[in-house]
């Protein structure tokens, strides 16, 4: 995730963990899940559909989603920490983040559901929802499901309770501080292999000449092969530091599985093959604009829509973000435009 | 069967531009451009601004013989995009002034040569905060840069994006 991972700001997420305050029921006899409650939400999944529960006018209010997609959107929440503003699941659910808290919402952003007051938005301190969150990871993904791959990766993620795969869930995080490669900084991706979708992509590394005396002090690597050997899709990780600004590569094959409403302004570098991206107003999902992105292209994603991407081919891609703490209140009062360059 | 995957990357003689189709609202605030394009209408070296997010952007160089030198007070980060290009560092005697973005370092800047790297496509270097470097590039390629905005800087959006 971008903002998180910096090395110099450890995860908040770590401390106080809430493992113990998660609220699960036991293994349902027939399907072998649990069911969880956070708050006032209910989750709960049988062999094809993830549910959501939730109040509002006096009812209950349900919400049913497929479990793959469910746990890829939730996989990419939990490995960002939350990420920047709004992960909306799909057109319905979704989580905001305020950094220390975590809203859930259910309607809360959809035009339609918020106009007629069905929606329903609590929010919980980090650590409660991280904690929940996870372990409705860690029981509903079952074994050879990796909801960080590609469907075309990997297996199924339908069914009832069958082993777990919690690997695949688990995977360590990198944290950059500068530059990945320095000395105490992240790692390269030598020991990774190339993906499938990548083999053509060369390996060569740059040629570093340091002069006596100056030896570990110039640095370059091989960012594509680097990306090439990611084991994961659309999951922004650092690569470079410049004050707040962080160049976050990722590699995107299939969905982006969730759609994703920034609370600032960001930026994407299509770096190799083709991904189009939905985009709709932020607070209403109506739609707003399709955008075609190829090698060389460089967009921005204003402040007041939500994006999701679609990748036919695994493609390179780089976002970028500007980590500065206080832009969402800018962005909100009005003192920053949604959009960043007037022309 | 196995499919065989052919990852496109652009090049400034091989890019293929995108584009936006609007539903509802103002393309312009895609601020929408293509770094090769950008790239091949610029003077070699000149660093023309595709994203900005506040002080902090995104530049686009075409690498094409031998740069000015440049000299920074922050780190700045080079991704060569095609070709081939040669980045020569100086440990400089005189720390470079605070300031946001590259400013010019002069004709043979005062310090220790620190050496070379040679960078091919998809080749990331480190531009380490108070050294100078200059760029040397046989045949003309594309840079992307990470910096933030300086006097160097040239933004010209309506020339270079989607309206």
């Amino acid at each position: 995730m971008a903002m998180l991972d910096l090395a110099d700001k450890p995860e908040t997420q770590a401390k106080g963990f809430a493992a113990d305050k998660v609220q699960a029921t036991a293994p349902d006899p027939v399907t072998g899940y649990r069911t969880f409650s956070l708050g006032a939400f209910r989750f709960s999944r049988d062999a094809y559909f993830a549910t959501v529960q939730w109040p509002a006018q006096g009812q209950t209010r349900t919400h049913a989603i497929p479990a793959d997609a469910f746990l890829r959107a939730m996989m990419r929440d939990v490995a960002w920490g939350f990420f920047y503003g709004w992960v909306n699941f799909d057109h319905v659910i979704g989580t905001r983040n305020h950094y220390g808290k975590v809203d859930m919402y259910a309607g809360a952003f959809n035009g339609v559901m918020k106009e007629a007051g069905v929606d329903y938005t609590e929010t919980f301190e980090t650590p409660l929802i991280m904690a929940t969150f996870k372990a409705i990871l860690h029981d509903w993904t079952n074994e050879g499901f990796d909801p960080f791959a590609a469907p075309e990766e990997t297996g199924t993620a339908y069914g009832s309770k069958h082993g777990e795969n919690s690997a695949a869930i688990e995977r360590t995080r990198i944290a950059t501080r500068r530059m990945p490669g320095l000395p105490d900084d992240s790692p390269l991706r030598d020991d990774l292999p190339v993906n499938r979708a990548f083999h053509d992509v060369p390996q060569d590394e740059p040629e570093i000449h340091a002069e006596p005396g100056f030896e570990g002090q110039l640095h370059a690597f091989n960012l594509f092969k680097y990306l090439s050997r990611s084991d994961v899709t659309w999951n922004p990780s650092v690569t470079s530091v410049c004050g707040q600004s962080l160049f976050c590569p990722t590699t995107e094959e299939f969905i982006l599985p969730v759609f994703h409403g920034n609370d600032r302004v960001e930026w994407f570098v299509q770096l190799s093959d083709e991904i189009i991206w939905d985009i709709g107003d932020k607070n209403t999902g109506a739609p707003r604009a399709r955008v075609t992105a190829r090698a060389g292209d460089i967009c921005a994603m204003p402040a007041d829509i939500r994006h999701q991407g679609y990748s036919t081919k695994r493609s390179m891609l780089l976002v970028w973000e500007n980590a500065t703490p206080n832009l969402p209140k800018r962005y909100e009062s009005g003192e920053l435009k949604p959009h960043p360059v007037e022309f | 069967m196995t499919t065989a995957y052919k990852t496109v990357f652009g090049s400034l003689g091989n890019y293929r531009k995108g584009g936006i189709e609007v539903t509802q609202g103002d393309a312009r605030h895609y601020v929408f451009s293509n770094v090769f394009e950008v790239a091949s209408k610029a003077a070699p070296y000149e660093r023309v601004v595709v994203g900005k997010n506040l002080e902090y952007v995104v530049e686009t160089l075409r690498a094409e013989g031998d740069s000015p030198w440049f000299a920074c007070a922050h780190d700045e980060f080079v991704v060569a995009m095609d070709g081939e290009v040669r980045v020569e560092f100086v440990a400089l005697e005189q720390p470079v002034a605070e300031a946001n973005g590259a400013v010019l370092a002069g004709q043979e800047p005062a310090g220790r040569s620190m050496g070379y790297v040679l960078l091919r496509q998809g080749h990331q270097s480190l531009l380490p905060a108070g050294c100078a470097y200059r760029f040397r590039a046989p045949a003309a390629c594309a840079l992307v840069l990470q910096t933030k905005l300086g006097a160097l800087s040239v933004e010209k959006w309506a020339e270079i994006c989607l309206h």
